[in-house]
């Protein structure tokens, strides 16, 4: 579902908003905004002020009235046209989702277990399914029997095919996905129209998108200006009275448009619907627009070291034979205990072995025993018919079996394993029948680019904290080779828990990443629990977002578009403040000019007539908030230079610019307006 | 540079050599510190037993409000009695007459809130009892509720996380005998050895040279006028405050009552940074703060020296600069000087007639007191200026991407909800205030009142609109002083300034502590890379500049009305 940055104004997108914008206008909708609704009140005056002056005197002429009637609608239907585009954008995100979710036919299994077609819109959570080599998975649920590979391109994007079983770690399903190969009996989790996705559509789509706390909080301030700005307005007329200067409605309105911070407050929801959208294009799926922004205040990452910062497993790098044997038998021997060993560091010696023997193939000798790993003897291997018994393992627990048999451990693999524990490395002893033949070296592949990435986190004030299983050695080896700041090593479910609730302690927060069932009660624990869409149905359940790509990386991502909604709502807030400043020296002039020429010193940007100044004014405060739609849908970039820097930064874009920007453009309006009137 | 310059940057280098170390004290003493004055301690000890206090429970935000709020209004109710009935009590050599109730409540609020605006005259309107034990006894009341509402929110960050932030009573009896009273004391020996009357004998009498016989009111002036600087109170003992050759003899008294202004107010700033062991923080905000004194005292003095370009066309000399309202003794930059601090500050003491300021002065005095941070009234200085900030954390705080802390507290919505109240409160008062008044002298003028709304003003015309505002301004600033020229002992100005003056100094007393209450209960977020520190040059520059912007927005056309148009025009 990748979908590549598409136009900012694709022109479907453009006619749905051009729609909403005018439905939008409803009374209903617009009190949900403050700021714009004391806009439309002004709008309605500005209409009757229109029509009143037809008949009447005093209040200007009609033409000019109309003009500001018109520029006001049109600073709410630009406001409107912002919020609707950017709902238009996440839409056509949520229906590229939604098309993997169409009605499928579900092969339910009822309850003498005999199989029943139905629509996917009919399971209920609970329910069991049926999903057989090329069906389409109906909706998200744990396997609880059997195992297949899945084609997940639909969602990830990604084409290679995944494979998921019961019980364990990747257990879930996504509706939407393919079986290719295989069946598995499915239990539904969570009913169509409730799941993740779901959510996130109804979020971005802004049906369901509910205010998050610092845009709760800016509304509050922005009410705050708006109402100062009533009070202003309102005096002006006394204040007018006593000066004996008749001040038109038509011009109060004006003032008070121009004043109160349309352009934030026309933006505010657009900017927080394109975060949700942003977040969705990344491919991520958030159950709050509060999660997407706790994420840009996260203080503590944590993040296991195996598939985020290293590429996959371990790898055999090495062959260490002891002096006594040749390195062929050692090779061969190390070759024939990895033969039945499924897991990637037992493939990875035999691929080594492949290439330095140039392409040898080893087969299994007839009758031959595998020896299974397990946690007790730590250590796996094989057992031919002519006696040989085959073992590689941890380096004390082989070392213990050998000392015991009455051999002697020799001192140059010892310093190998010594060697490479210290690198970072894993070290497998390989014997035959009890008889050391030497050790084999596994080392993490550290992921290229991963310490830049972190370098990039601590300059955003963010601690990146690497959990493995590993021994404390091994893991500060990584740690300091991939640039981690901290790393828990010999980690248990628990520990991961516990740091997490000691990071909180101290006031941080914390965000980590899991899929597994042993993960979720820290997932639940932590501010910003993101679960792999591989994991299963418990982790997903437990954190407050699911990456579709499995990709650990993600948060990384994540945090900078929580940073910059905020910065986008800051930086437009400060601009649409500093904006003032300029449309008071266009305006207040031209009120009183009449009747206090002295003032005419005031009018700095010379404007042409009173008349001019005003429409000029109001002129520029309704079309610059289209100007800044696509900054509000792409966000403002953030850029990890530190706190004071990027306040500097802004503060002369936004702040300086938000100040003299107007005094240009309502000098270049007015020369333009100056035309006509 | 000529010596009159001089004499100003004098009196500030000193206010300073006295206000830092003072401020360094202030924190020891309200962090319960040995310092060399705990030899008070015993009668500090005496008088919370006398009054049933243990000055050693901790207080919540809110039981801190509850106590100051109730106290206030105990001081109200009397004060206002005592005012009324004063021709019938003792100590009233001069026999004045009790107050009209209009009168008594304007009076006794704008002294309970450190305003001390006046309506009447103080050789004529008051009697020695009330003077001292109404009046005087509110100068150091009123000013040591400031300093303890300040020290309030001092505590909120002292700890990481705390809902205890000491004893209200503890704080309110140390600003009084630790600092009010030792200064005063002082204080008011240089003014009685230069001059100002320290008698309880009444009204003196001598014959001028022109035969004309004159009655000179005296009185106990010294020790009222020590505490009326000290504590940022204003309200003069002679009608004509500080321009009263008793009250401000010479230019020795006129630097010392100058200095003793400042002082609290600078040693507060400097408080709160050793107080909460963040110094940056606290200079940062002082040099905010007196950036913004530069500002407005700069152009005042350059304008005042240089005086009126249309006397000038008259063919009348000014080579002293603009004279008029200004006593000879001073001259105009030093009077310059204590109009700036008199109206950033909230003292509202005059030594010259801000009526007779040039025009561009009188926008600097009416702006002064609208943003009325810069250094700001004792301890309330402090706190509006807090809630500036909190506005600045909030707005940069999303500037720079993250979810805004100040001192490691996280600052959300009820805490901005309270910020924007605050913020709204005073341009609602002021412009709200004026507009009542312009809309009565206008539409009303003839209305069958006392004083009759067309008489309210001298001055018709812009200026006639600058006295309103500066009226409304002055009430709302709590400062106290006045643009005069308006006739303000009335019933409409006494009961409409009388709700500013109350408004105007309670809520921005509980909005700053409340926020800081809140956010000092809450978790403690220690400093990351991403964290915006608040003690640097930019973020101190940004609250500058929303100060500065929030006060021009609210007050622009109302500036141009008044001064501005005056100034353009004439």
């Amino acid at each position: 579902m990748k979908t590549s940055r598409n136009n900012l104004f694709e022109p479907q997108h453009v006619k749905a908003a051009l729609l909403q914008a005018f439905i939008k206008l409803h009374p209903k909708v617009m009190i949900k905004n403050p700021v714009m609704f004391t806009v439309e009140i002004g709008t309605l005056v500005m209409a009757y002020v229109t029509i009143y002056s037809i008949t009447h005197k005093g209040e200007g002429s009609p033409v000019y009235n109309f003009a500001v009637f018109i520029v006001l609608l049109l600073t709410l239907l630009f406001a409107n046209f912002a919020e609707a585009i950017a709902e238009a954008r996440g839409k056509a995100q949520a229906d590229s989702l939604r098309k993997t979710r169409e009605e499928t036919p579900a092969k339910a299994l009822n309850a003498e277990g005999h199989i029943e077609l139905r629509s996917s819109g009919m399971l209920k959570k609970g329910d069991l399914f049926l999903c057989e080599a090329g069906d389409t998975i109906p909706c998200d649920g744990e396997i609880i029997k059997g195992i297949a590979t899945i084609d997940e391109s639909a969602i990830t994007g990604e084409s290679a095919p995944v494979i998921r079983e019961s019980g364990g770690d990747k257990s879930s399903v996504t509706g939407g996905t393919k079986v290719l190969s295989d069946q598995i009996t499915v239990q539904v989790s969570t009913a169509p129209g409730e799941s993740f996705l779901d959510r996130m559509i109804a979020l971005v789509e802004g049906t369901s998108r509910q205010k998050t706390p610092n845009e709760i909080a800016l509304t509050i301030l922005l009410s705050s200006f708006t109402i100062v700005f009533i009070i202003v307005c309102l005096t002006l007329k006394p204040f007018a009275d006593y000066a004996n200067t008749p001040v038109t409605i038509a011009a109060l309105i004006s003032l008070f448009v121009c004043l109160i911070p349309t352009t934030i407050g026309g933006l505010l929801s657009a900017i927080g619907i394109a975060g949700m959208d942003r977040a969705l294009r990344a491919n991520v799926i958030t159950k709050s627009g509060k999660a997407v922004e706790t994420a840009g205040d996260i203080d503590v990452l944590l993040l296991d070291k195996t598939g985020t910062i290293t590429i996959g497993n371990r790898k055999a790098t090495h062959f260490y034979a002891t002096e006594q044997v040749t390195e062929d038998r050692f090779i061969d021997a190390a070759v024939l205990s990895s033969l039945a060993d499924e897991t990637p560091e037992g493939k990875s010696i035999v691929e080594l072995a492949a290439s330095i023997q140039s392409g040898k193939v080893w087969q299994a000798p007839e009758g031959a025993v595998f020896i299974q790993f397990t946690a007790e003897t730590r250590s796996s291997g094989m057992d031919t018919p002519e006696g040989r018994s085959i073992r590689k393992g941890a380096f004390d627990s082989i070392r213990k079996k050998v000392q015991r048999a009455g051999n002697t451990f020799p001192v140059d693999v010892e310093n190998h394993v010594k060697n490479i524990s210290s690198n970072g490395g894993t070290p497998l002893v390989v014997v035959e029948n009890l008889e050391v033949l030497g050790v084999i070296e596994l080392q993490d592949i550290i992921k290229p680019g991963i310490s830049e990435r972190f370098e990039r986190l601590r300059k955003m004030g963010v601690k990146t904290v690497m959990v493995t299983g590993d021994n404390p050695l091994t893991a500060k080896f990584i740690a300091e080779k991939a640039g981690v700041d901290d790393f828990i090593a010999e980690a248990k479910p628990e520990d991961k828990m516990n740091y997490i609730k000691a990071e909180q302690a101290l006031g941080k927060l914390v965000a980590m990443m899991g899929d597994g069932t042993n993960d979720a009660p820290a997932l639940a624990q932590a501010d910003v629990g993101v679960a792999m869409n591989s994991g299963t149905q418990a982790a997903k359940e437990a954190g407050n977002m699911v990456d579709l790509d499995n990709d650990p990386t993600k948060l990384i991502e994540i945090v900078e578009i929580g940073k910059q909604l905020l910065i986008t709502r800051g930086t437009l807030t400060t601009f649409s403040i500093a904006n003032d400043i300029a449309k008071y020296f266009a305006i207040v002039p031209a009120l009183f000019i009449a009747s206090i020429p002295g003032l005419q010193k005031l009018n700095i940007m010379n404007l042409h007539s009173p008349e001019s100044a005003i429409l000029a004014a109001v002129i520029f405060n309704a079309i610059i908030i289209p100007i800044l739609i696509p900054l509000a849908l792409k966000g403002v970039v953030y850029k990890p230079i530190g706190a004071s820097a990027l306040l500097r930064r802004n503060l002369l874009i936004y702040g300086l610019g938000g100040i003299i920007a107007p005094f240009i453009g309502i000098k270049l309006i007015d020369l333009l307006v100056g035309l006509f009137v | 540079m000529n010596t009159e310059i001089l004499g100003v940057i004098a009196v500030y280098l000193l206010t300073l050599v006295i206000a830092i170390p003072l401020g360094k004290y202030l924190a020891e003493v309200f962090a319960g510190e040995k310092v060399w004055t705990d030899f008070l301690k015993p009668v500090e000890a005496g008088i919370f037993k006398l009054s049933g206090i243990n000055p050693k429970v901790e207080m919540t935000w809110k039981e801190h409000m509850k106590a100051l709020l109730t106290i206030n209004l105990v001081w109200l109710v009397y004060g206002f009695f005592v005012l009324m009935h004063q021709d019938k009590l003792p100590m009233n050599p001069d026999g004045n007459p009790g107050m009209s109730p209009d009168l008594a409540f304007n009076t006794i609020i704008s002294f309970v809130v450190n305003c001390n605006l006046q309506h009447y005259s103080g050789e004529t309107g008051v009697s020695y009892l009330t003077q001292h034990f109404v009046l005087m006894f509110l100068q150091f009341v009123s000013c040591a509720t400031g300093i303890a509402a300040a020290v309030v929110l001092f505590r909120a960050f002292r700890d990481k996380t705390t809902q205890n932030l000491g004893n209200f009573w503890d704080y309110f009896l140390k600003s009084i005998t630790r600092l009010l009273l030792p200064l005063s004391l002082l204080m008011a020996l240089i003014l009685a050895f230069n001059g100002t009357p320290t008698s309880y004998e009444g009204q003196d009498q001598f014959i001028s040279l022109q035969g004309d016989t004159v009655n000179v009111s005296r009185g106990p002036a010294a020790p009222f006028i020590a505490i009326k600087h000290l504590g940022t109170n204003g309200g003069g003992w002679f009608g004509a405050n500080s321009a009263h050759p008793l009250e401000n003899p010479n230019y020795l008294s006129n630097s010392v009552e100058l200095i003793a202004q400042v002082i609290i107010p600078i040693a507060m700033v400097i408080a709160f940074g050793y107080y909460i062991r963040r110094r940056k923080l606290g200079w940062m905000i002082f040099g905010m703060m007196t950036l913004g004194m530069l500002l407005l005292l700069i152009p005042m003095i350059a304008s005042e020296t240089a005086g009126s370009a249309t006397i000038e066309s008259m063919g009348i000399s000014q080579a002293t600069g603009a004279m008029e309202g200004k006593e000879v003794r001073f001259g105009p930059a030093i009077s310059a000087y204590w109009s700036t601090v008199t109206t950033i500050i909230s003292t509202g003491s005059v030594n010259n007639m801000h009526d007779s300021s040039m025009p561009l002065s009188g926008a600097w005095q009416l702006l002064g007191m609208m943003i009325n941070a810069f250094y700001g009234g004792c301890g309330v200085g402090v706190l509006n200026y807090f809630v500036y900030l909190i506005i600045a954390v909030f707005i940069s705080g999303l500037m720079v991407g993250r979810t805004p802390e100040f001192l490691g507290h996280k600052v959300e919505s009820r805490e901005v909800k309270i910020a924007a109240i605050i913020t709204l409160l005073s341009p609602f008062l002021i412009l709200a205030g004026t507009a009542l008044a312009t809309y009565v002298y206008t539409n009303h003028g003839t209305a069958d009142w006392a004083v009759q709304p067309s008489n309210w003003l001298n001055n018709p015309d812009f200026h006639g609109f600058s006295e309103l505002l500066y009226e409304v301004t002055s009430s709302n600033a709590n400062n106290g002083s006045g643009f005069e020229g308006l006739a303000d002992n009335n019933i409409f100005w006494n009961v409409l300034t009388g709700f500013v003056l109350l408004l105007g100094r309670f809520l921005p007393i509980i909005g700053p502590v409340a926020i800081a209450g809140i956010l000092g209960a809450k978790k403690f977020i220690p400093e990351s890379a991403g964290t915006l520190r608040t003690d640097t040059l930019t973020f101190s520059l940004m609250t500058f500049a929303v100060i500065i912007v929030l006060n021009a927005l609210s007050y622009f056309p109302a500036l141009v009305l008044g001064p501005l148009a005056e100034y353009f025009t004439y």
